[in-house]
């Protein structure tokens, strides 16, 4: 799905979170919004699920404008920081909430939805964690798992913010890999928020830099090393 | 001239983190001397009083009429205001903790208004609101409702002395566990009530099971600000605690030490309720806590 941000800003009371910013995201790209923090990149993922409402401008959803579509039907997978699993439901009740929450017409049946569950513990490549509840996962674990969760509604872009911030060197490394795969799999337009400069170019297809609530440059990974627009990216890549 | 470096003698080894025998000992004497003093033998008192001229007399006390109808109306009351306030608590509590708005921080404060004022003063304050005294308080007589000196004055008085207990419990528990999985629910397509039910409550449900049972145990217990707005008339709006003050200025000790002991008993039942939850549930408590 193509995702167009057109002059959207946000301010929290005083502070300004965004300024005017735009970008278009073309369909099955996976882009990194990178920058210290502060640098917006954040507000910026949570106006797009939704979770965010921008003082001014657009989104639009392949052309359509979805500014005012609320969370629930923009369908975005989410993956959160800490993860947010649910702490009282077992892995398997996690990644089936999204489709038991639908409404009764379009619920798939008990036995779709613990297949669905499975095929999506095999994605992860964690088959047989379905009965631990998330206190007894590692954070690896958790953060397939959420990954899993917010694939289970079948959604139609996936925003991860700061995916791998919570893990030590090496997991991250493998985990990267992890959504590397599965993001050529599902095919899906992918944002996700990071602050370190080395996953963003690893990882991602397009790379946009953020500062003080501005993009200051949007490129491949090998563009904006070769090519630094402003002070700040050249500062900010060789930091 | 050397100086010679001497060592300290060397002591038997003892982990850092423990305290000498005797220390652990001494303070588990005090805290036992002091529940004794303060907690066990006041209660057996209460028992052995009620029970003084034996089981049967005792019995016999609480099934006077007055006796029957305060046991009664504590209980409604108790009923009345528990799920209430459990409601109120919970909306306080969300609104104070999953939103951000101003004047939070002054409304937290005013949750916690019914710990600081002497309950005295906030009966006094309902008689005030709602008496003879004031015109709301004359058409509500006038049209058959009367407030003060009834039930509903009693219910009203018990909402506020009991209001902070469900709130004061969850707005840490609430807050510690922050917005995000309300929000991960709400991405996964939750509507605002399936995630309050789904992933809201079961992560407050302890919490609530504390402050229920506190509400509960207060609202049972409550006795100034009853006194003031009930006017204690026998059989019709008096409840357990004024009705255990008025066998004791009776000189009727033993029917005032029973209704003691019944009160005291239901307490301890809801105890009892809570140790047995906390039991049937402990592997669950262990999986989905934190600390």
């Amino acid at each position: 799905m193509n995702i167009d941000i057109e002059d959207i800003s946000k301010d929290f009371g005083k502070t300004v979170a965004l300024h005017p910013v735009s970008l278009a995201i073309p369909s099955g790209t996976l882009v990194a919004l990178l920058g210290p923090s502060g640098s917006g990149k954040t507000t910026l993922l949570r106006i797009l699920g939704g979770l965010e409402c921008p003082n001014a401008g657009r989104v639009l959803f392949d052309g359509q404008d979805a500014t005012h579509l609320t969370v629930q039907d923009r369908r975005a997978g989410f993956v959160f920081q800490s993860y947010a699993l649910f702490r009282h439901m077992t892995v398997f009740d996690n990644i089936a909430y999204g489709l038991r929450a639908r409404p009764r017409k379009t619920r798939p049946q008990a036995a779709e939805i613990a297949r669905r569950v499975t095929k999506l513990l095999e994605l992860i490549k964690l088959p047989d964690i379905g009965a631990r509840y998330p206190s007894q996962l590692s954070g690896g674990q958790r953060q397939r798992v959420a990954l899993a969760r917010a694939l289970a509604i079948e959604p139609r872009m996936l925003l991860l913010d700061e995916p791998f911030g919570a893990l030590d060197a090496k997991v991250r490394k493998e985990l990267r890999q992890g959504l590397r795969d599965i993001h050529d799999t599902t095919g899906l337009t992918s944002v996700f928020v990071t602050h370190d400069q080395e996953e963003a170019m690893a990882l991602a297809d397009l790379v946009v830099v953020m500062s003080m609530g501005r993009i200051e440059q949007v490129g491949k990974p090998d563009d904006i090393r070769a090519r630094p627009k402003t002070d700040f990216v050249r500062e900010f890549l060789s930091a | 001239m050397t100086e010679t470096l001497t060592l300290p003698k060397p002591r038997a080894f003892r982990p850092a983190t423990t305290e000498p025998v005797l220390v652990k000992w001494a303070l588990i004497a005090l805290v036992l001397a002091i529940l004794t003093v303060l907690l066990f033998a006041p209660l057996i008192a209460v028992f052995e009083e009620a029970l003084r001229r034996g089981a049967a007399f005792a019995l016999a006390s609480l099934s006077e009429p007055d006796a029957q109808s305060a046991i009664r109306l504590t209980l409604l009351v108790a009923a009345m205001t528990v799920p209430l306030n459990a409601a109120f608590g919970i909306a306080a509590a969300w609104a104070v903790t999953k939103f951000d708005w101003r004047g939070k921080a002054w409304v937290i404060t005013l949750i916690d208004l019914p710990f600081s004022v002497s309950p005295v003063v906030a009966g006094l304050l309902f008689v005030l609101m709602f008496g003879s005294n004031s015109a709301l308080g004359v058409w509500l007589v006038a049209n058959g409702y009367p407030i003060v000196f009834a039930v509903p004055g009693i219910v009203l008085a018990t909402l506020f002395i009991t209001f902070p207990f469900v709130a004061r419990e969850l707005i840490p528990i609430m807050l510690e566990q922050g917005r995000s999985e309300e929000e991960a629910a709400l991405t996964l397509g939750a509507s605002g009530w399936r995630t309050f039910l789904t992933v809201t409550l079961p992560n407050i449900r302890w919490a609530l099971l504390y402050g229920v049972l506190l509400c509960n145990a207060r609202a049972m217990g409550e006795f100034g600000a009853v006194a003031v707005v009930s006017g204690k008339i026998r059989g019709q709006t008096t409840t357990m605690p004024l009705m255990i003050e008025m066998f004791y200025n009776e000189y009727l000790s033993v029917a005032a030490f029973t209704m003691a002991a019944v009160l005291a008993l239901l307490a301890f039942v809801t105890l009892a309720l809570k140790s047995a939850l906390e039991w049937r549930y402990a592997d669950q408590l262990a999986a989905t806590h934190r600390h």
